[in-house]
């Protein structure tokens, strides 16, 4: 088995198997959610193939980022909200 | 039933058409306004929505200047949705050549009472960490204010309801004359006075007006709060933006209260479809791309054209259309209409109501002896 990749959610480590999107990684965390619509409401992945745009997240500083078409990589910063 | 006879009938429900209703309202008139399509469907809404004080020439300084003054008033009484911000503008200097320029605008504005600043290069880094380093300076002219004008538009047309004017949407005129209004279905509107507010459109309906659609692109970005904090245009702007020859672009970027980013701007003539043209918005983003390094990274929404009614020499029309008595035009304001609007209304209605208005109309006069500039 390959080794696992770690990466940072909103601060707090996550190990995850390589080749796993940033989406999966968020859903196995304890993060709340992905991010918030401009009235306030929590948003989340729907269709999981960079289509809907609802799963963004900043990914190394780097805002709206598509969780669900980054994969991991060893040392990411990702921050949800 | 017969249908009453308008005191004032204005074709176009752009921002200048709103302007003018609003004021010809306030002063107790009847006013009827008919747009073809939908409140600020032209120009108003392709636009930026930049209140900016210009200084190409007297007459351009006077009446951007003046409007610019009467926005500081509107200001106050705005809903949340027009999103007027006092952003101020910087006028982005690249190199030392331009930084002479940059010295000329201040003293031009100092000697006018228009406050502004001059940025050096360390200054223009720490006030816009995204620009390139290296640039040389930049005038921060600080009263230039950012709007969302379809929405001023639908808010000036709502104040001229509630004063009694009459809007009809999806009404398209196909004359004006001294009599008034005429529909495609042979019926007409009567006006004691029309005004022809129909923008990029204006010449349709009065083929001697000169003025002439120059297509423009403009893109919108996701939400950056605080990407950057004022309208920020390339000083050599003015250089490209109004040669009335070749196609054109140049570095404008303004910052939305949403924290969205509407990155310009591209003229070109000799085309009035809407299609965007990628040859021309490459060019566009690549020279934001100069200036703001990131700018590639940014993650775009959407991309549209709009129409400015370019006059030869970019000044708008206002006032009385030649061969008419009673048909006056406010249109051909180019890239500064949503600025110039509420100076219009007020130069139209001083002319309506026989005042003297509050800075000289000659150098707006329809049947003024145009110079080509520039």
């Amino acid at each position: 088995m390959a080794e696992l990749v770690w990466i940072s959610i909103d601060e707090s480590p996550v190990e995850v198997e390589p080749g796993t999107t940033v989406a999966a990684a968020i859903l196995q965390s304890d993060t709340a959610g992905f991010r918030r619509s401009v009235t306030g409401e929590w948003r989340g992945p729907v269709c999981g193939m960079g289509i809907c745009f609802e799963c963004r997240v900043a990914i190394n500083g780097q805002p709206h980022r598509r969780s669900c078409q980054a994969y991991c990589e060893s040392g990411m910063v990702v921050r949800t909200k | 039933m017969s249908e009453p006879v308008y005191d004032v009938v204005i074709a176009g429900a752009g921002i200048v058409g709103a302007a003018c209703a609003y004021a010809c309202s306030r002063e107790g008139l009847k006013v009827a306004v008919l747009e073809r399509d939908f409140i600020g469907g032209g120009a108003t809404a392709a636009g930026m929505g930049h209140v900016v004080v210009m200084d190409d020439s007297e007459a351009q300084f006077a009446l951007t200047r003046y409007s610019q003054q009467l926005w500081q008033e509107l200001a106050s009484e705005l809903p949340a949705d027009c999103e007027y911000v006092r952003t101020g503008t910087l006028w982005v200097a690249a190199d030392e050549e331009e930084l002479i320029e940059v010295r000329r605008k201040h003293q031009f504005y100092s000697q006018r009472k228009v406050p502004s600043e001059i940025l050096d290069s360390r200054s223009l880094d720490a006030a816009e960490p995204q620009l390139r380093t290296g640039l040389a300076g930049a005038l921060f002219v600080k009263e230039d204010a950012v709007v969302y004008p379809p929405c001023v538009a639908r808010y000036l047309l709502e104040r001229s309801r509630d004063l009694g004017a009459r809007v009809l949407l999806g009404k398209e005129v196909i004359r004006l004359d001294d009599e008034g209004a005429a529909f495609e279905d042979g019926t007409m509107m009567k006006g004691a006075v029309m005004v022809n507010a129909a923008g990029a459109r204006a010449a349709s309906l009065h083929p001697d007006l000169p003025i002439v659609p120059r297509k423009g692109h403009l893109l919108i970005t996701e939400r950056y709060p605080a990407f950057v904090h004022h309208q920020l245009i390339e000083l050599g702007y003015l250089k490209s933006a109004h040669k009335s020859t070749a196609d054109s672009v140049a570095f404008n970027v303004q910052p939305r209260k949403t924290g969205q980013l509407l990155i310009g701007s591209s003229r070109q003539y000799g085309m009035d479809s809407p299609e965007v043209d990628r040859s021309i918005l490459s060019r566009m983003l690549a020279r934001a791309g100069q200036y703001i390094p990131s700018l590639p990274g940014l993650s775009a929404l959407r991309v549209w054209t709009g129409l400015r009614a370019a006059t030869p020499d970019n000044l708008p029309l206002i006032g009385r259309c030649p061969g008419y008595r009673h048909v006056f035009a406010a249109a051909g304001h180019e890239g500064l209409g949503i600025t110039t609007s509420l100076a219009t209304a007020r130069l139209l209605i001083d002319q309506l109501m026989s005042r003297a208005p509050a800075i000289s109309s000659e150098p707006y006069s329809v049947q003024r002896n145009i110079a080509v500039h520039g």
